[in-house]
């Protein structure tokens, strides 16, 4: 008997097989995942994160449903060219809330995890619109129909308790106000607009298009846009104490 | 452990290895033992990785993880590398902060240093607004002319208007919109002849029979105030001058009317948030090289 | 008709759907106007839409079809329940039509290799668990003593795909009125399970499945035995524990913890020999029939597939290599890589299998003409040279650029001009893309004729005793 016939329990057995296959795929994944629940070093402490406003959220789900993710990455690498050409490498506690995450695979456009800010919101409509009359060598598709879909966003609240029994920090109050702070966010000058920076502090809030009165899935898309890596202040920001 | 296996004896001619003796519809499977420079390589791999498990964080645990034994983490050697990268830049970028634009002017050093950081900036964060070359487009100026919006086209007002933008929401942003003059403040008909007046500031075709003169009088009451009585512009308020053919959104005669009836005032962002002084600095002599300014 | 039949024709179906998809995008990231400024055409709805055909309609079609077939051939046994396996070729093949139109629609979950939304994922459950028991069924039910390596691969495939599906894709949907959904975790944790999951696609449908192929359709059409069993116990047990764990190069010098980096890294270059393993028990089992590979195409065909498995399979842990995927990651070298796993093994293997078994399944005496098997060979194999050695080139130059430092320590390139630069390369690889489907399209040629040849007088004559379920 040699050790090579031994094997046999698993060629003669199904159920063996099946188990023993069970136990040796299950080891990498427990060990991979697991501790990223529990240790404490995984997300940085840091502050200004805040979830995302009901315009924001419904612009991420626009970049969603486009399919922006297949050519855009948000995740700045711990790279010195990256740091340089982005600005600084993106910490696992600004994702924190993204459900799913959005940080890519592959850069056929450039990184946008800090285009918050970057451009003008008239920038980025024509940009949408038409990629190459701003900037004549893109390769990105138009979207011109985003700013003439209205925005279907009435039942963005439900959206938000999804989101708020999976974890993330919406308050009854956001829930209850999503549609005012929605409108607030998307309006020039609004009423409303004080009390949707309480909430979300450092929200953008103007008119993002140019129609008035309507709400475009444009409008949305830039608002998200325009938030993207804005929240962490990175001239406090602790790098030292955040090593791993 | 010999080749052949000792429950039987089928041997394949052709390699003269045992078979394991069992057949599924027709094939069957030599015992042939294991390649010796792959078990090797195989194994070589196994103590590299144990190897590295040691050296590098590697194994998590109950609160922590094992930091490894020379105290990497790839987030600190960014740091190190990005601290050696400007202490090598240091001299340079200390010599380009205390200069003028007249000592950087003359420092042929000075300035190739900072036009290659300029450049470097200039091409992912301003070409997509102004073009690879400066040139701008429709709503985006042209940097590579001597007209300027804003200021006199000096070192100090470019990294004025870099640092805090244009209608940005920097408090310190330059300021000052294009009235929409569609909102109830003039008639179509007035649009339509202060219109055609702006074109023939700057000697443009315009309709015969169009009453220039009704069109200068609206200019005056209306436009003056901004632009000039001469339409030579104000670059303290970011408004054109008029008569120069040079146009940031377009001369025939719908886009001025547009303009007009909704207002103009395009954003420019600040970038004294993105980008560091020495960056904007040298930015701005970068611009100012392009070929304005002379 | 039979549920096996189905799914060939369906495979061939989807690969040539798939194929043309692929040109689609390609030769919209060289010419964009063709994004055509509309949502359903553009590249962010049509990429997922590629991957999608190819990896599960072409190859899950694949993997289903031989699986039956090799199952019932090697355990001597009829395929568990009667209309179980039909369930499970047409409920995989609605879940398809079903996912694909969505993504047009715009309905993803936006995680790679598993975009689609909640309804369909537990559509995809339902199939697999009954995929999954017919195949477990047929085995327990077998006349053999022994289990047949190609089923370990195929049972473990099988297996953590269905781990792998529901460990990647639990979610709360908005409403049960709505496709939308938010999945459970976020950020971190979220990126860690997916690539989990995304390596694992790859390394159980993309590779422990089609290994299975190869186990039994090289030794069969070589009529040769398996090079070596014992390698084929330590390669099986390794490729499965190792794979489990390389998840993390997806995720170099990112937001994840350095701890999980080192770990995905150590494993990956690991997984090289247990990958190799395969390579060499696939080669090796021509050993004495060499001399076949100049008159049979189709084995030609297996056996280079082979050859590219071992050579994305060494490319793979170079580019797990720290220091390597800080140059290779988001640029088209990971592209080119994937397209000599997909093409070269994927491709090849899948239609090596599928030239063996029309024949086989249609009763014919053999294919209708093994020259066009040839050109095909050829003309696709221009069409994989073409596409990888053009995505090589781009994705080293693109890494390069974006790192590249002028003298005075200034970054040398805007972004831009790296995405100018990628130009010649994209059409390069829009043209080999273009060989390849070219060659499939033959192929659906030789099959249709093969199919509506005058079928075999005698009866299946390898064993009499068993005639295979269609
Ligand atoms: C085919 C690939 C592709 C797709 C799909 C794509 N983009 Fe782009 N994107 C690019 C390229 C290339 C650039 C760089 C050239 C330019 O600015 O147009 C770019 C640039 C951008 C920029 C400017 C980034 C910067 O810092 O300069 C933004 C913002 C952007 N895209 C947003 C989006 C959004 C939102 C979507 C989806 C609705 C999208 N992109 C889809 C390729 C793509
Ligand atoms: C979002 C688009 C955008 C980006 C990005 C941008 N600019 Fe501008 N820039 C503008 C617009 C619009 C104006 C004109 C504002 C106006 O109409 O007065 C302007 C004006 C200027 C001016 C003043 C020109 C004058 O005639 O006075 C300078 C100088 C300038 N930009 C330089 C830069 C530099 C340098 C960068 C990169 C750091 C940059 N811009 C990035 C949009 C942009
Ligand atoms: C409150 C100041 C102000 C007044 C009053 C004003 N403008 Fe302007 N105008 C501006 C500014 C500022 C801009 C540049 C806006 C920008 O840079 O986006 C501008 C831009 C323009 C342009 C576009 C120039 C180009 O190069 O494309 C035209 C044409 C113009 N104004 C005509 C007029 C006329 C005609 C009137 C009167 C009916 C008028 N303006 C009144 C401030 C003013
Ligand atoms: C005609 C043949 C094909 C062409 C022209 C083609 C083209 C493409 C293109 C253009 C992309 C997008 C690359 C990018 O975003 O830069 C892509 C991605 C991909 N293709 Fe193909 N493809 C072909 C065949 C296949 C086959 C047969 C498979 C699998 C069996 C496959 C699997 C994939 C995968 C997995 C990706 C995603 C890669 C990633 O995200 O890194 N392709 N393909
Ligand atoms: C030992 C085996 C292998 C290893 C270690 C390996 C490793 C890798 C690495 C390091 C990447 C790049 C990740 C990144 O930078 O984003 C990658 C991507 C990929 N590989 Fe492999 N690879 C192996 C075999 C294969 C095989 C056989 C295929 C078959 C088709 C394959 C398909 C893919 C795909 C589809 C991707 C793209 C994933 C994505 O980003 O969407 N790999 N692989
Ligand atoms: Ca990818
Ligand atoms: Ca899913
Ligand atoms: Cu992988």
């Amino acid at each position: 008997m040699s050790l090579w016939n031994k094997h046999a329990i698993f060629e003669k057995n199904s159920i063996v097989l099946l188990i023993g296959v069970l136990i040796v795929i299950s080891i990498g994944g427990l060990v991979e995942i697991l501790p990223l629940f529990y240790l404490k070093s995984t997300i940085e402490k840091v502050e200004g994160i805040r979830p995302y406003t009901p315009l924001e959220l419904a612009g991420r789900n626009i970049y969603v449903r486009e399919g922006c993710y297949n050519c855009h990455s948000q995740m700045i690498r711990a790279l010195r060219d990256e740091v340089e050409r982005y600005g600084h490498y993106s910490l696992a506690a600004e994702s924190m809330y993204d459900h799913p995450f959005q940080w890519g695979s592959k850069r056929n456009g450039p990184d946008i995890a800090r285009v918050g800010g970057k451009y003008s919101d008239d920038w980025q409509r024509r940009h949408l619109a038409n990629p190459r009359a701003v900037v004549s060598g893109s390769i990105m598709p138009g979207y011109p129909f985003l700013a003439k879909t209205p925005l279907d966003a009435d039942k963005i609240d439900q959206d938000m308790k999804v989101l708020a029994i999976e974890g993330v920090p919406y308050t009854d109050e956001m829930i209850a106000k999503a549609a005012i702070d929605l409108k607030a966010q998307a309006t020039d000058d609004d009423a409303n607009a004080a009390d949707l920076i309480k909430r979300y502090p450092k929200a953008n809030a103007r008119a993002f298009g140019e129609q008035k009165g309507v709400i475009t899935e444009a409008d949305a898309l830039i608002a998200y846009l325009q938030s993207l890596g804005t929240a962490v202040d990175f001239k406090i920001y602790d790098d030292k104490a955040n090593m791993r | 452990m010999s080749t052949a296996s000792p429950d039987h004896k089928d041997v394949d001619a052709h390699t003269g290895t045992a078979t394991t003796g069992h057949e599924w519809d027709g094939i069957r499977e030599l015992n042939t033992p294991l390649p010796k420079w792959w078990l090797n390589i195989f194994y070589a791999c196994i103590v590299w990785a144990v190897g590295y498990w040691i050296v590098y964080p590697a194994i998590p645990l109950a609160t922590s993880f094992t930091k490894g034994v020379i105290g990497y983490s790839s987030r600190g050697e960014v740091t190190q590398e990005l601290a050696d990268l400007q202490s090598a830049r240091a001299p340079m970028v200390k010599a380009l902060a205390g200069a003028s634009f007249a000592d950087i002017e003359k420092d042929p050093k000075l300035l190739t240093f900072a036009r290659a950081q300029g450049k470097a900036a200039f091409g992912d964060n301003c070409a997509p607004c102004h073009g690879a070359g400066g040139g701008g487009s429709k709503a985006f100026p042209n940097l590579v002319d001597d007209d300027w919006l804003w200021g006199a086209g000096s070192l100090e007002d470019i990294q004025q208007t870099l640092t805090h933008g244009i209608r940005s929401a920097d408090p310190e942003a330059r300021a000052g919109n294009m009235p929409a003059f569609g909102d109830g403040v003039l008639k179509p008909v007035e649009i339509s002849l202060v219109s055609d007046y702006v074109r023939s500031l700057s000697s443009l075709p315009v309709d015969k029979a169009v009453d220039l003169k009704a069109g200068e009088k609206v200019f005056a009451e209306n436009c003056a105030a901004c632009h000039g009585d001469n339409g030579k512009g104000n670059n303290e308020l970011g408004a054109p001058n008029l008569t120069d053919q040079i146009w940031l959104y377009g001369s025939d005669k719908v886009t001025i009317a547009e303009g007009i009836t909704k207002g103009r005032g395009g954003i420019m962002p600040n970038w004294g948030g993105r980008l560091d002084a020495g960056t904007i600095k040298a930015l701005a002599v970068y611009v100012r090289t392009l070929g304005g300014g002379r | 008709m039979g549920p096996v039949k189905f799914a060939t024709i369906a495979a061939v179906f989807w690969g040539i759907a798939g194929f043309t998809v692929g040109l689609i995008i390609a030769s919209q990231l060289a010419f964009p106007a063709l994004n055509f400024d509309l949502p359903w055409t553009a590249f962010g709805r049509m990429r997922p839409l590629h991957t999608s055909a190819v990896i599960f309609a072409f190859g899950g079609n694949v993997l289903i079809a031989t699986s039956f077939y090799v199952v019932q051939r090697t355990c001597r046994a009829r395929l568990a329940g009667d209309l179980s396996p039909w369930f499970v070729v047409l409920g995989y093949n609605f879940f398809i039509v079903i996912a694909g139109t969505g993504y047009l629609l715009g309905i993803t979950q936006s995680k790679e290799y598993a975009e689609p939304e909640w309804y369909a994922d537990i559509l995809l459950t339902v199939v697999w668990v009954v995929y999954f028991l017919v195949f477990l069924c047929t085995i327990i039910k077998r006349e053999e003593p022994h289990i047949y390596v190609a089923n370990w691969f195929y049972l473990a495939f099988i297996l953590t795909i269905a781990v792998l599906h529901l460990g990647n894709n639990p979610s709360i949907p908005v409403s049960i009125y709505s496709s939308k959904s938010y999945i459970v975790w976020s950020g971190v944790q979220d990126a860690m399970v997916q690539w989990w999951y995304g390596h694992n696609a790859v390394g159980f449908f993309l590779t422990a499945g089609f290994l299975g192929i190869m186990y039994y359709f090289i030794p069969k059409r070589a009529e040769r035995p398996v090079y070596s069993y014992r390698l084929s116990i330590i390669h099986f047990w390794s490729l499965i524990f190792m794979y489990i764990w390389a998840g993390p190069h997806h995720l170099h010098y990112t937001a994840l913890p350095d701890w999980a980096q080192t770990l995905g890294m150590t494993f990956s270059i690991m997984l090289w020999m247990p990958s190799w393993g395969g390579m060499i028990n696939g080669l090796m089992t021509l050993s004495g029939a060499w001399d076949k590979l100049r008159t049979d195409p189709v084995l030609r065909m297996l056996v280079v597939s082979v050859a590219f498995y071992g050579m994305s399979t060494f490319e793979g842990p170079l580019m797990s290599i720290k220091a390597v995927n800080s140059l290779s990651h988001y640029t088209d070298w990971t592209i080119g890589h994937v397209h000599s796993g997909a093409l070269g093994w994927v491709g090849y293997v899948s239609f090596g299998a599928i030239y063996c078994l029309v024949p086989w399944l249609w009763n014919k005496p053999k294919l209708y003409s093994l020259r066009l098997v040839n050109w095909h060979f050829w003309i696709s194999t221009l069409g994989i040279v073409c596409y990888i050695s053009a995505m090589w080139v781009a994705g080293i130059m693109q890494g390069l650029m974006w790192r590249a430092y002028t003298s005075l320590g200034f970054l040398e390139y805007s972004f831009l001009e790296t995405v100018e630069a990628m130009h010649p390369f994209y059409i390069i690889r829009a043209f080999g893309g273009g060989l390849f489907l070219a060659g499939a399209l033959i192929m659906v040629w030789n099959i249709y004729k093969t199919i509506v040849s005058p079928s075999e007088e005698t009866e299946v004559s390898a064993t009499p005793a068993l005639v295979p379920a269609e």
